[in-house]
């Protein structure tokens, strides 16, 4: 029977998620492993040794030191847990950020129950922000209207494009309270805490559309703050863009920025 | 005796007797125990129907909480942070510690009373004003604490002021553990019976000795987070706060410049140490109980004082587990991830150490026996599944859902409220004179067992799917949470049985205080330890004279020997 049929874990939708859900499917088999030993070991002594099959006690028991056996055993697999698996992983999918040419940047600032996304652009440069400019309707990531390179970043609200097969890099902050970034098919999930800019990455390896949920309590609406992912081909990805660009050069300047 | 010429007054109501303090405490965390569970009952309801009614109870929860009876997002908030608060801070420990510690400590190692009695009145007290203040926060306007029980900044700093309510309780109940954990303290290394070395201190006795050196080394820290915490509230500081911040649009006016990060590192802290606090007096009142219902020593004795002793102080240096996603690098983590598997080992060893004392016992199942033998292989879930949780790379998965809730859930209700069921069953007798009905104890018992699996095990499944815990509406909104949803209304029927079943367990605590019985045991279950030496119910004083110890606690089934067990209190 196929172990991995056991879970009910969402479609894996990037790279990495795999590994992630191998692990999770190593570190259940030792659970069922150890639990079935324990389970087995007390139905057979509940039974052999009650009072009435057994009226008097042995006051010396067992005499092997199992118990130190056992936990040796639990050590070593644990050991091959985190050293095998979690940390080599860590290191290259939490520390290290991608470095290939085509990696595509966003950002996304959270707020009370909406995530903003924020494109560089066509000139491929974050134009600045500042609290200062922030307006919730209009400009939601407080853009810097002097900044030429501001100018053609693309803002959109709760909805993440991305293209299939390049790593997104997300750079991640927060207005208000903590939230947290968590795309349960892509097995991203990062803690977004104020004061602090954090970044996580993944390269989606499914096109459609996913969804992008706030997993840590931000107050009333926490449960409604749903983002959508949609992953394109690449070509698709492009003609979005470029529309994308297209809507915010038209866009009248006195409208938009003042 | 001392006590016949006081008044009532001072005999049960401002005694500094621990017994009295002990009782104090079990009744007061019983009520609290059963309020938070109420709490819990209303939110199933929610996750069950979002959006419909409550029946009956709805309409009395009041406009600004549930209009028409269906609850409110902010209500919803405020009970789960409730629910969490009071079943921890104000049940569970004041239950472990404050009831079975204050009351068995004194009769177990012989003393006459804890060290300090009137400290520990103190504590009590201490301990019920931060309960009411808990209680009253409900009642201020905009309600209750409602930014989880963990009180996370911004959130909690820019909440409504029942979060500063929510704070003052904490600073009670804090110092209350603390005078409490200071006596235990001293009692325990002061006040042993003559002949009662620390290798033949019942393994409780250690337990809570361990804890206490938890709580008073653990609990500052969080007291401390705790005011500052209150000084952004109500004095304009920013210990919490950083630069910048805009709330709905509008920037915050606070002077900025703190950090969020820092309450977390401060609570979990704290947080870490109190999974233990938790668990290893469970398990001193699981260990006291299984060795006496399996006439025979327990294996491993010294193995499982060493291995709570490491528990206590790998538990310094775990905190950061819970903080694997706030943007850790692989280094720090590292070192967490491998701290956490390593506290994994004793866990596991104490665990194994008490499987392998059944082998060679004749196991009696009585009620206690029952609550405790179901305590291991629930507890042995609860365990295991921190696993997942401590490996960094699944947590990402698994980080704030419903997994986390079974997880701990796991270890704190069918692991140590059982424990708690266990010891009540266990030392009624010594306290009232009178035994608990063994068949009401089976009625409370089986279904207790297979509805706590009902709520909490489909949990893991929801949690494996995705959900997130703390939703209003137990993940409706989301597509990956369609599959699993229907599991809600299962849970919470389950949780509404287990709520209808503890009704044999009040029943039954009543009726048999009230009976009467003919000629009070001093020692019904044929123990070794010397509480069961002292007289039934012990007087203020505890014994008729001091005893002495001759041997280790657990002399069952010694070969050759009259009976099958012998006191430590007998030549």
């Amino acid at each position: 029977m196929d172990f991995a049929k056991l879970f009910p874990l969402p479609v894996v939708a990037s790279a990495h998620g795999h590994k992630i859900d191998m692990e999770i499917y190593l570190v259940h088999l030792l659970m069922f492993l150890l639990f079935a030993a324990w389970a087995l070991f007390f139905v057979i002594v509940l039974f052999k040794f009650r009072k009435k099959r057994n009226p008097q006690a042995d006051y010396s028991g067992v005499k092997f030191p199992v118990a130190i056996f056992f936990a040796v055993a639990v050590a070593l697999f644990e050991a091959v847990l985190l050293m095998g698996f979690s940390i080599p992983f860590l290191a290259e999918q939490v520390n290290a950020l991608p470095n290939r040419p085509d990696t595509i940047e966003v950002r996304v600032v959270a707020e009370q129950f909406a995530w903003n996304i924020h494109y560089p652009g066509l000139d491929g440069v974050f134009g600045k922000t500042d609290v200062r400019f922030l307006d919730k309707q209009s400009n939601p990531v407080g853009l810097d209207p002097h900044d030429p390179k501001a100018k053609d970043d693309i803002v959109t609200i709760n909805q993440l494009h991305l293209p299939i097969g390049r790593p997104a890099l997300i750079h991640l902050r927060a207005k208000d309270v903590m939230h947290s970034f968590s795309i349960p098919v892509m097995r991203v999930k990062q803690d977004i805490i104020p004061g602090m800019s954090v970044a996580t990455w993944f390269t989606p390896t499914q096109t459609g559309q996913f969804e992008i949920a706030c997993a840590q309590l931000c107050g009333l609406g926490h449960y409604r703050m749903k983002g959508f992912l949609t992953v394109h081909s690449r070509e698709d990805f492009d003609k979005w863009l470029d529309e994308q660009a297209a809507a915010v050069k038209e866009a009248p300047a006195d409208d938009f920025w003042q | 005796m001392i006590l016949q010429g006081r008044s009532f007054l001072r005999r049960c109501i401002f005694s500094t007797d621990h017994k009295v303090v002990g009782i104090q405490y079990g009744i007061t965390a019983l009520f609290f125990l059963l309020f938070g569970f109420c709490l819990m009952l209303l939110m199933r309801w929610q996750l069950a129907y979002p959006g419909t009614p409550i029946p009956w109870i709805g309409q009395w929860l009041g406009e600004n909480r549930a209009p028409g009876g269906v609850v409110l997002p902010e209500f919803y908030n405020e009970l789960g942070a409730m629910h969490g608060t009071i079943m921890v801070f104000l049940g569970v420990v004041p239950l472990l510690v404050g009831a079975f510690g204050n009351y068995l400590i004194p009769l177990q190692i012989g003393a006459p009373d804890m060290a300090f009695p009137k400290l520990n009145m103190a504590s009590y007290w201490t301990y019920l004003l931060g309960g009411l203040t808990m209680l009253v926060s409900f009642f201020v306007p905009g309600g209750a604490a409602n930014s989880g029980c963990t009180a996370y900044p911004p959130l909690a700093d820019i909440a409504t002021a029942g979060q500063t309510v929510w704070l003052l309780g904490m600073v009670c109940i804090i110092t209350s553990s603390l005078l409490g954990s200071i006596n235990f303290i001293t009692t325990i290394f002061q006040l042993r019976a003559e002949g009662l070395t620390f290798m033949r201190l019942p393994f409780f006795v250690w337990a809570q000795l361990i804890t206490s050196f938890l709580l008073l080394l653990a609990f500052p820290p969080l007291e401390a987070a705790g005011i500052l915490q209150l000084f952004d509230r109500v004095a304009a500081t920013s210990f919490f706060l950083p630069s910048g911040l805009v709330v709905s649009g509008e920037p915050l006016k606070v002077s900025g410049g703190g950090s969020a990060l820092l309450w977390q590192h401060l609570f979990w802290f704290l947080g870490h140490p109190e999974v233990y606090v938790i668990l290893l007096p469970s398990m001193g009142i699981v260990t006291e109980i299984i060795v006496n219902n399996i006439r025979r020593p327990l294996y491993g004795y010294r193995t499982m004082v060493y291995s709570v002793i490491f528990l206590g102080l790998m538990s310094f240096i775990v905190w950061a587990h819970h903080m694997y996603l706030t943007g850790m690098g692989t280094a720090l983590s590292a070192f967490f991830q491998t701290t956490t598997m390593i506290i994994s080992i004793p866990s596991v060893v104490i665990l194994s150490c008490l499987f392998l004392s059944l082998w060679g016992g004749s196991i009696r199942f009585n009620t206690p026996m029952l609550f405790a033998l179901s305590f291991l292989p629930m507890f042995g879930i609860g365990g295991l599944t921190g696993l997942p949780l401590g490996v960094a790379t699944v947590d990402i998965h698994l980080h704030d859902t419903y997994y986390v809730i079974g997880h701990f859930h796991y270890i704190v209700a069918p692991g140590t409220i059982f424990a708690i069921f266990a010891g009540i069953y266990y030392w009624f007798p010594k306290v009232t004179g009178k035994r608990m009905n063994e068949n009401l104890g089976q009625l409370h018992f089986w279904p207790s067992l297979f509805l706590m699996n009902g709520i909490f095990m489909p949990m893991f499944i929801q949690g494996l799917a995705g959900v997130s815990r703390r939703l209003y509406d137990g993940g409706a909104q989301y597509a990956h949470a369609q599959g699993v949803l229907h599991l809600n209304v299962g849970i919470s029927m389950c949780a509404w049985l287990l709520a209808l079943f503890q009704i044999p367990f009040i029943v039954n605590l009543i009726w048999s205080m009230a009976k009467k019985e003919k000629a009070a045991l001093d020692n019904p279950w044929e123990a070794t330890t010397l509480e069961w030496a002292a007289p039934t119910p012990p007087p203020h004083g505890n014994f008729r004279e001091i005893p002495k110890v001759y041997r280790g606690p657990y002399e069952y089934s010694v070969p050759g020997a009259a009976k099958d067990f012998t006191p430590q209190s007998e030549a």
